[in-house]
């Protein structure tokens, strides 16, 4: 099960808060969390970035057999979006109903609960994506 | 360099084994090789585990099962590559009887999964994967699974009903396997009536709740002409790659198994037509389908015709899954690997019973640690 402890969970909140990402200065792979030596082309040099905000859906489907921690949550809504620089991001998806939505419509990230844990009810945050408002 | 050959294999049945132990299941497959072999003692072992750690709390399990065997002084230890643990265990021990340094070596996976409430194990699969990143957002491995087989569909143009198909062929290899969870036939509607896991994957495109544990004795070339138990010569090959599939090129590829299908078929010095026999990793029906592909038995988004055209039944001309595969004999995880080429080993040591293929002379057992982070490709040859 996931547990979420507050510095597991702080050292990564740039890139669940905001979509801040580090990108290789040498072959521009986007790494999500910090990395020392790019994976893709071994260079060490990055620069951060904030990804798009915005994407299309390329697939999604629902989680019907939850993990632990996640079963009061259950079913929920599992996306793949292509952002607008090309980065694919696995999201869950808010504010919709699965019947809504199509392949290829425009999502937008937003800011939301993600769930509470632990005997302290910890509350972890972090980015889900929607339909876009137009 | 020392050949490696396969001389003896120890099975337990795949099912929940709600009065037996963990360390009982790994120990009863050891014996079981070891007297398969006719070797009192090795000189070292390796046990391939996913889940003991997580579910039975339980790790060291080296030193754990030679106490159990009674072989408590010997060096043992476990090897973990996900769902790949067993074929890693083989791994590290054909390199160390390759090496030299070793002449006998037990190699074992064991995992069971019965000991966890069904959250439990969902929870306790999503390891292979990266938990900062998808776990954090409750991304099961399933779910991961679903959005592959989405774009294939989509890409591809294939009804699910084609690649649905490959449970259906499971399950019709699995009918009296002894060691087999389900033995027993299915219908392709069985399978599409099946309650969705994650849309559009469904129950019966998936495994189940397994507890398990396959052992073998590799041994050099020394012991093998001593030893008058059947044997097959062994290869073994591995490659890694990113661990979230999206992340790659493209999600709709293994490279990491084509890589070590090409690095297997290269040191065993065979082509893919000579391949008799495949035990594919079907963890699902989509990675199945993904997996002939990536390996170079069939074209992009093909595979499904060597379903409907009957080539990977037991007459035709690529014999898959011979015993049921993941769905059908069952999939207890860091086991699975370890079963697939005792399985190949029963298969070329004309041991397979009902089973049996014609004519065989080479098999190969692919296994791979979740989404094909990890791939280990294993090929046993016959020995004249």
């Amino acid at each position: 099960m996931f547990r979420i402890k507050v510095p597991r969970f702080w050292r990564y909140r740039e890139f669940r808060y905001r979509l801040s990402a580090w990108k290789c200065i040498h072959c521009g792979e986007i790494h999500f969390f910090k990395p020392l030596v790019c994976r893709r082309c071994r260079y060490r040099e990055f620069s951060e970035v904030t990804l798009p905000y915005t994407g299309k859906l390329l697939a999604y489907t629902i989680v019907r057999s939850p993990p632990a921690g996640f079963e009061e949550y259950a079913p929920y809504i599992i996306g793949l979006i292509e952002l607008e620089d090309g980065t694919r991001i696995v999201s869950q998806l808010a504010d919709v109903d699965p019947e809504e939505l199509k392949i290829g419509m425009k999502m937008e990230a937003t800011f939301k609960r993600i769930r509470e844990d632990g005997v302290d009810k910890i509350i972890a945050y972090g980015y889900k994506f929607r339909p876009a408002i137009q | 360099m020392s050949r490696v050959y396969v001389a003896g294999v120890g099975l337990t049945k795949v099912d929940e084994h709600w009065k037996t132990s963990l360390e009982q299941l790994v120990t009863e497959a050891s014996l079981k090789a070891l007297d398969d072999a006719g070797l009192e003692s090795v000189d070292a072992i390796y046990v391939g585990s996913m889940l003991s750690e997580i579910l039975q709390e339980q790790g060291h399990l080296g030193a754990v099962l030679a106490e159990e065997l009674g072989l408590s002084g010997i060096p043992a230890m476990s090897v973990e590559a996900a769902t790949a643990s067993g074929a890693a265990s083989i791994y590290v021990g054909a390199r160390e009887i390759e090496s030299g340094r070793a002449k006998a070596v037990l190699v074992a996976g064991v995992d069971k999964m019965s000991d966890g409430m069904a959250e439990e194990v969902t929870s306790a699969l999503m390891v292979g994967e990266k938990q900062e990143y998808t776990g954090f957002i409750g991304a099961t491995f399933y779910s991961l699974n679903a959005l592959i087989y989405s774009l294939y569909m989509k890409r591809y143009d294939v009804s699910q009903e084609k690649i649905a198909l490959f449970p259906v062929l499971c399950h019709e290899h699995s009918v009296g396997v002894e060691h087999a969870q389900y033995p027993f036939k299915i219908k392709l509607e069985t399978v599409m009536n099946s309650p969705y896991i994650a849309e559009p994957l469904r129950r019966f495109e998936t495994t189940a709740i397994a507890d398990g544990a396959a052992a073998l004795i590799l041994v050099g070339e020394e012991f093998a002409s001593k030893l008058k138990s059947p044997k097959t010569e062994l290869v073994i090959e591995a490659a890694t790659d990113y661990v979230t599939p999206f992340q790659r090129e493209d999600p709709l590829w293994f490279p990491a198994l084509q890589l070590a299908t090409t690095k297997a078929l290269e040191r065993a010095k065979i082509s893919r037509n000579e391949v008799g026999i495949i035990e594919i990793f079907d963890a699902t029906s989509i990675m199945a389908v993904i997996s002939l592909e990536s390996s170079g038995f069939a074209s992009r988004g093909e595979a499904w015709r060597l379903l409907e055209n009957g080539e990977l039944s037991l007459s035709g001309s690529l014999p898959c899954n011979t015993f049921g595969g993941l769905k059908a004999r069952g999939h207890p995880a860091g086991a699975t690997g370890v079963y697939q080429v005792a399985e190949l080993h029963l298969q070329l040591t004309n041991r397979a019973k009902k089973n049996q293929v014609d004519r065989a002379i080479t098999g190969m057992a692919q296994t791979l640690g979740g989404l094909a982070s990890t791939a280990f490709v294993t090929i046993l040859k016959k020995v004249m």
